[in-house]
């Protein structure tokens, strides 16, 4: 028994001795990590925390910041909305943590925001998401429907001549407000309301054969059709399984998705799916090599080189090196001073280039479009230079007046034909 | 040393570009559009390789298609290459090697599906007589997607030489539809069409609708054109195009209006009425009103004003084929089609219903046995139709050959989930047969369990099971109806343990058995039969074929640890719609929910959530009215 | 008349007591009011906890008592939810849209700032128009009103429809799941015009008070407390007396009281409504304390665990709901939230996060083969050793 005890914590004391020499001060900064390690949002997000913490390492192990060790203090919401905001008020509140890193939905995000601008919290939310939101106190590293969606759209345009679009998608917020942006960009590009077939289906959903179907019927009038797909998470597996089961190929019908990545596509017997497209800020088979050393990183840290990385992955490491640098810039972890220094700063992408985070609060990152490959990676076809991110978008009415601007304007929600400020606090 | 080397493999490279003038020199001409092809801007490059009408130019279309070639950074120029890394260069023209290079200095070119395409297209006239029939067929595919008037005469001219007789027919139809679109002779052009009329196909449906595009338009004459039809727009629509076409002044909008009347604030008042009074619409209209009358802006417009406009223009649309015969001759050919594709949807429909409902059947079978026949509530049913799809999954890891594993794996799954149910029986439910509604909630305690050890074991992420490549495609019996073999062969499995099922309940002493405890348990023990054991195998029988039905969906669909939830508020469903405690019941009920589903599915197209829904909703007022299913036992068997 | 229930319910005043006692407890122990040592979020879990007791007795009386194994109760708890964040989405948002309206040189009209707070509000599921089941979000008496009146009528029509047709047992069990289940795909639609999957969020902010949340939130810990107490003094009336026997002896055997001469269905749907109508209430206590209500709050599982709650705390006894619903939330936010020590069995460490529900799943198995009264059992143990005889 005493052997027992006495072990570990003889240990656990050398490991404290040998890290804290590494450290200019005794001291800590405490980086929240807010990402559900259960329930269904689970497997996706607890990659995220994986990366985290081995930012964090990376970091330490590097002399940490400000001569300080950097400790991450992992929470789990369980995939769980309410129980988010509850976790991000312990973060900031109890735990006080000088930065969170979480979220994946955006339904989790919308029920963080209000603890957050409460509390004056800071928040890197890594996912690509739908836009037309914008906060003080959230940086959004991921792609914002003109990052994503509308480059794609513009593929399935200039270069497959696609003139019927089948939009289908996941019934929630992301895909209806990234289907709404894209009908009215559509729209503006010259396809009638009529060549533009919308449909939504439940979370899980295994039964594709009439929906696929109709797909393929889309055709008889002679024009292209390409789907545009925001199907989320497991639904894609039937959804693809289906498109190869009635030999839907990649020269008939092009499909890009905005959810599918390395990591769901391990899911899947990708033969059949071979020229199917995705567009993502980010793929693994980025050939540079900022991104060899990341992927080796990855694979020593989590001991498996069969894991895939991903864009959120890239989010987060883009995110979390312009807060350090940030930090040592102003030389203070200070909420505020920190917001003031981020817009601004910039780090190079994985995939090439630098990203830029802009006075919205989101980045300027390339965009690139995947053909999907047999063993389950990306041909990178296309690669746009840096897209500034845009939180209103420009192709519906009501937000094509909004700008969101925190350096010179100090609000994120500014009407520029009343040249007012909406609000200041986030619309959640 | 290494300079030397490059040197040397440099004078070798230049040698034969030399020999290569003419291929290399032209792609170095184009050198961005190839390196870099987009749909817009290649077409020009594919014309001058074509125009140098040399022989390796389809060999290295082909190739530059099939992503096949390399640009070397170090002299810019295109090569074929092979070997591993250092590669072998091989040049396009001469086809030998002449050099090699390490994989960074090569960048491979890669053309985009929409050039693909557009290669594809231009190597039709070279690929429809070539000796290699796969060759043939990818012309004709190129020509099915995108055909073009200079296509007609090389696709006319290959038909007589054509050995294949499949390839031909197909010829023989691409031929009728490009006819059908750029045939010179009207009579030609009316007479494929009316031939074209007995097919359904999309393409056929595609060549109809192609030459019967049209555009709208607006005049205050109707204009000497072949009019496809007088439109009658609704009156916001209809002010809007005259508005577009320049034929009448726009309307103010509300917040035109607004910012009027906000550029005209005099003192605290807008035309003599006081601002803080414009919070009212009629008041900004009696402020407007009053800046128009006294001239400082343009009068506002008038309905009836804009009603005239309306009234002075005819709205009409105009087809682009100027020859009424043939578009005539398409109409009529497009209508005839449309009702033998409606009747053909139908038919698919009612396939896809019947796929859903022996889909719904399987899952249901089990409870059908365990709570029909036994009368107890087994909420962990899905959670063996996981476990089921999880031993499939387990069983191709095993064994990688796909058709072995599963017809491996539907007997283990059996056995697995047969035995997970007989442990379940004895341990648990045994204990609970008099108080049913702590079945109901003892067997979720040992769903939420079964879920969360399948999510630490298999984690959350879904778990792929592949079917065997004979299960793969379709059944196609044209372009409107087909089915997926997987879901035929869900079906025959449906249709297969209906009859196991219904022979051991009807002809074995197994069945009589079951059948005499069903009805009374205290008559059947008294008779010598031993009910502790019927049970036990009854709830065994019905969890097994749980599992084989969780092989089956996940073959069509998904494994996660959830899939189990998402079949068994279904599955109660139909149990209970059907009628409790016959197998009959349970199939009836399959499918009026399998039929009902596809129907609103159908009628709501854009919502498949939605559908469910109202299916549900359906359910429960069902029941209101025969709250013992569709087909009730009666007499003293229906109990209680 | 309610003196003498008082005085003849012993338990009810033990209960009303211990509830003052610890609702005092908690404010002096809160950061806004007292101490300090107790933290807002975690003021914000108790009383979300008293929210659940609430609903957990009302569903201990529809089954536990009458015998109606109710799985939707929680479709009753989320409307009540939803009908409160209704009003105070409307409220917060108008509140914010008239401010920015207010720098316009011209006033704006009524129409214009509906449009305006419609596309805040429905602007990220990407529509703008008002739906018609938001007429009354603008007043937060229809509101309220709404809380009890729409989980009283749908649960009136669903009863009266399911009780005429008797159906009963299981059936009626798996019946009340569909309807939750319908009502929680419903709502997941984006058509609902309830923002779908984002259901409302942003409810711990009162539109016109500048309160902090540390205020709010023990303000809303006393009301959740006033409502339980209320909650339980009401079933307490309820199940005692003549009613109260004619309730259990339905739950006993349907059939004889119904040869007795009483009219069931009466009995049965005035459970049912009573207690749905409370469940409203508690929603709308508890989705303010949550901050965001969407559909996936009211599907199946969680009107399940409203059933286990009651069962591992005991059934037929109201504190035993409460109980139950306290010990297994507070047990299952300490297990999730890695409050629990991880055992190292040495092959194999035991995460608790990921082998809870396992935990949580069989437990429940367990009691319900072998301790079907429930952790409330265990005072009749004390009782008896106590009183050396069965309690009536």
């Amino acid at each position: 028994m005493f052997k027992k005890t006495l072990l570990p914590a003889l240990s656990t004391a050398a490991v404290i001795a040998g890290a804290s020499t590494a450290f200019a001060q005794d001291c800590t900064i405490k980086v929240g990590v807010l990402h559900s390690l259960s329930g269904t949002m689970a497997i996706s997000e607890t990659t995220l925390k994986d990366t985290m913490l081995m930012l964090v390492e990376g970091q330490n192990a590097a002399g940490g910041l400000l001569g300080c060790e950097l400790e991450a203090v992992v929470v789990d919401p369980a995939s769980d909305w309410p129980l988010f905001a509850e976790k991000a008020r312990e973060l900031i509140s109890v735990h006080e943590v000088d930065v969170i890193f979480g979220n994946w939905t955006s339904v989790s995000r919308k029920s963080v925001l209000p603890v957050l601008e409460e509390l004056n919290g800071l928040l890197f939310y890594p996912v690509q998401y739908e836009g037309e939101e914008s906060s003080r106190n959230v940086f959004y590293t991921g792609a914002a429907p003109n990052q994503q969606a509308i480059p794609a759209v513009d593929y399935f345009l200039e270069e497959l001549g696609v003139e019927k679009f089948a939009l289908l998608g996941t019934d929630y917020v992301y895909p209806r407000t990234t289907n709404n942006i894209l009908e009215a960009y559509l729209m503006d590009n010259g396809i009638a309301a009529e060549d533009i077939f919308v449909n939504y289906t439940p979370f899980g959903h295994s039964d594709w054969a009439t929906i696929v179907s109709d797909v393929v019927a889309l055709g008889a009038d002679g024009k292209q059709v390409g789907v545009v797909s925001t199907i989320n998470g497991d639904a894609n597996i039937g959804f693809y399984k289906e498109l190869a089961a009635q030999g839907v190929s990649a020269e008939d019908i092009p499909v890009v998705a905005f959810s599918v990545g390395e990591e769901e596509l391990s899911g899947l017997d990708t033969t059949n799916l071979v020229g199917h497209l995705a567009a993502w800020n980010y793929f693994m088979s980025a050939d540079t090599e900022a991104n060899a050393e990341f992927i080796a990183a990855w694979h020593e840290f989590i001991g498996d080189d069969a894991r895939v990385t991903n864009d959120p992955m890239e989010a987060h490491y883009i995110g979390f090196n312009m807060w350090v640098n940030a930090v040592e810039e102003t030389g203070t972890t200070d909420i505020d001073t920190v917001i003031a220094a981020l817009p601004g700063q910039e780090f190079p992408n994985l995939t090439g280039g630098t990203a830029v985070m802009l006075p919205n609060h989101h980045l300027a990152k390339p965009v690139l479009i995947g053909e999907i490959l047999e063993d389950g990676q990306f041909d990178i076809i296309s690669q746009t230079t840096e897209v500034p991110g845009d939180a209103w978008t420009d192709y519906l009415p009501e937000s094509a007046v909004l700008v969101s601007d925190w350096v010179e304007l100090e609000c994120g929600m500014y009407n520029t034909e009343t040249e007012s400020c909406v609000q200041l606090t986030s619309n959640y | 040393m290494l300079r030397a080397l490059v040197m040397a493999v440099s004078i070798v490279v230049l040698a034969a570009a030399a020999a290569a003038q003419d291929l290399q020199s032209v792609l170095r001409t184009h050198s961005e559009e190839i390196a870099k092809p987009s749909r817009r801007s290649v077409q020009v490059a594919i014309d001058d390789l074509i125009a140098l009408g040399q022989p390796e130019v389809p060999m290295f279309l082909e190739r530059w298609q099939g992503k096949e070639v390399y640009q070397w950074d170090t002299d810019g120029q295109f090569y074929y290459v092979d070997g591993a890394d250092p590669f072998d260069l091989i040049d396009i023209s001469t086809g030998e090697v002449v050099g090699q290079a390490p994989k960074g200095e090569l960048s491979q070119i890669k053309p985009n599906a929409g050039v693909r395409g557009v290669i594809g297209t231009a190597l039709v006239q070279f690929q429809l007589q070539d000796p290699d029939p796969e060759r043939r067929i990818a012309a004709l595919d190129a020509i099915a997607r995108d055909g073009s008037a200079d296509q007609l005469e090389p696709l006319a001219a290959s038909i007589d030489a054509e050995p294949d007789a499949a390839i031909r027919a197909r010829k023989e139809s691409l031929l009728q539809m490009l006819t059908a679109r750029f045939g010179d002779a009207t009579e030609d052009r009316v007479a494929a069409i009316e031939a074209l009329s007995t097919e359904v196909s999309v393409d056929a449906r595609a060549v109809m609708n192609q030459i019967l595009t049209s555009q709208n338009g607006v005049a205050t004459e109707l204009p000497d054109a072949n009019i496809a039809e007088i439109r009658e727009p609704e009156f916001a629509d209809a002010y809007a195009e005259l508005v577009a076409a320049d034929l009448a002044e726009p309307a103010l909008s509300a917040d035109e209006i607004k910012s009027v009347l906000a550029a005209n604030i005099v003192e605290g008042r807008v035309g003599g009425i006081p601002v803080s009074t414009l919070s009212d619409p009629d008041a900004r209209i009696a402020a407007y009103q009053a800046l128009a009358d006294a001239g400082t802006v343009a009068p506002l417009m008038t309905q009836s004003d804009m009603q005239a406009a309306i009234d002075a223009h005819v709205f009409y649309s105009v087809y682009d084929e100027p020859i009424a015969a043939v578009t005539d001759a398409a109409v009529a050919a497009l209508k005839h089609m449309e009702l033998k594709v409606g009747a053909m949807q139908t038919a698919d429909l009612a396939m896809d219903a019947i796929s859903l409902a022996s889909i719904y059947f399987l899952a249901a079978i089990g409870l059908a046995v365990t709570f029909g026949v036994m009368g107890v509530i087994n909420m962990a049913h899905g959670e063996f139709i996981m476990m089921g799809a999880y031993t499939g999954y387990v069983i191709q890891q095993i064994i990688p050959d796909y058709t072995v594993s599963i017809i491996v794996a539907l007997p283990v799954a059996f056995a697995v989930t047969f035995a997970a149910g007989v442990a379940m029986e004895r341990l648990v439910i045994r204990h609970l047969y008099k108080r049913p509604l702590e079945t109901l909630l003892a067997t979720f305690g040992i769903s939420i369990a079964l879920q969360q050890i399948a999510k630490n074991i298999f984690g959350t992420q879904a778990r792929p099971l592949t079917s065997p490549a004979w299960l793969d495609g379709a059944l196609v019996f044209n372009d409107v109806v087909a089915i997926s073999y997987i879901r035929i062969a869900i079906f025959v499995l449906a249709v297969l343990f209906l009859c196991l099922i219904l022979f051991i309940l009807k002809k074995t002493r197994l069945g009589l058995e079951v059948r005499a405890v069903t009805q009374n348990p205290g008559m059947a023990a008294s008779m010598g039969i031993n009910p502790d054991r019927i049970n036990m195998l009854t709830f065994g029988l019905g969890s097994g074929i749980a599992g084989i039905a969780g092989v089956a969906i996940g073959l069509y669909a998904k494994v996660t640890s959830e899939m189990g939830a998402d079949y068994i508020v279904q599955s109660f469903m139909t149990v209970v719609v059907g009628g409790v405690g016959n197998v009959w019941g349970t199939l009836a009920g399959a499918s009026l929910i399998g039929f009902l589903q596809k129907g609103i599915e159908w009628m709501n197209p854009s919502n498949t959530l939605a559908a469910q829904t109202y299916m549900i909703l359906f359910i429960i007022i069902f029941i209101q009215f025969r709250p013992k299913g569709i087909v009730a036992l009666k007499g003293r068997a229906a109990g209680n | 008349m309610k003196n003498s229930f008082l005085v003849t319910n012993r338990s009810v005043l033990v209960f009303l007591l211990c509830l003052a006692l610890f609702t005092l407890g908690v404010t002096v122990l809160a950061e806004a009011t007292g101490a300090g040592v107790i933290s807002t979020s975690f003021v914000k879990t108790l009383g979300k906890t008293l929210c659940l007791c609430l609903i957990a007795i009302a569903m201990d009386v529809v089954w536990g008592y009458c015998g109606i194994l109710s799985l939707g109760h929680f479709a009753f708890f989320g409307i009540g939810g939803y009908a409160i964040g209704m009003w105070l989405m409307y409220a917060r948002t108008h509140d914010i849209v008239v401010g920015s309206l207010s720098n316009d040189v011209i006033p704006a009209t009524s129409a214009e700032i509906s449009d305006a707070i419609g596309t805040q509000i429905f602007g990220v599921v990407g529509s703008s128009e008002f739906p018609l089941i938001w007429a009354f979000a603008h007043s937060l008496p229809l509101q309220l009103a709404a809380v009890v009146i729409v989980p009283g009528l749908l649960a009136l029509v669903f009863g009266w429809l399911a009780f005429r047709s008797r159906v009963t047992g299981v059936y009626l069990s798996i019946l009340t799941q569909a309807m939750t289940l319908a009502l929680s795909l419903y709502l997941f639609q984006n058509d609902s015009g309830l923002r779908g999957n984002n259901g409302l969020s942003g409810l711990q902010n009162m539109p016109g008070s500048d309160l902090g949340q540390d205020v709010l939130s023990i303000r809303f810990f006393w009301a959740s407390a006033v409502a339980l107490g209320l909650g339980y003094v009401l079933f307490a009336f309820v199940i005692s007396g003549k009613m109260g026997s004619v309730i259990r002896a339905i739950r006993d055997d349907e059939a004889r009281v119904r040869f007795l001469g009483y009219h069931v269905e009466s009995y049965k749907l005035f459970v049912f409504t009573i207690t749905a109508m409370v469940a409203g209430i508690a929603g709308a206590l508890y989705y303010p304390q949550a901050g965001i209500i969407n559909p996936a709050e009211i599907a199946p599982i969680a009107s399940i665990y409203l059933a286990v709650w009651v069962a591992i705390g005991g059934r037929g006894r109201l504190y035993g709901a409460v109980i139950g619903a306290t010990f297994v939330s507070l047990l299952s936010s300490w297990f999730t939230g890695g409050g629990a020590p991880n055992i190292d069995l040495g092959f194999y460490e035991i995460v608790w996060t990921d082998w809870w529900l396992v935990l949580l799943g069989l437990s429940f198995v367990l009691v319900t083969l072998l301790f079907p009264k429930g952790i409330g059992g265990l005072f009749d143990y004390i009782t008896i050793n106590r009183e050396k005889g069965p309690k009536a």
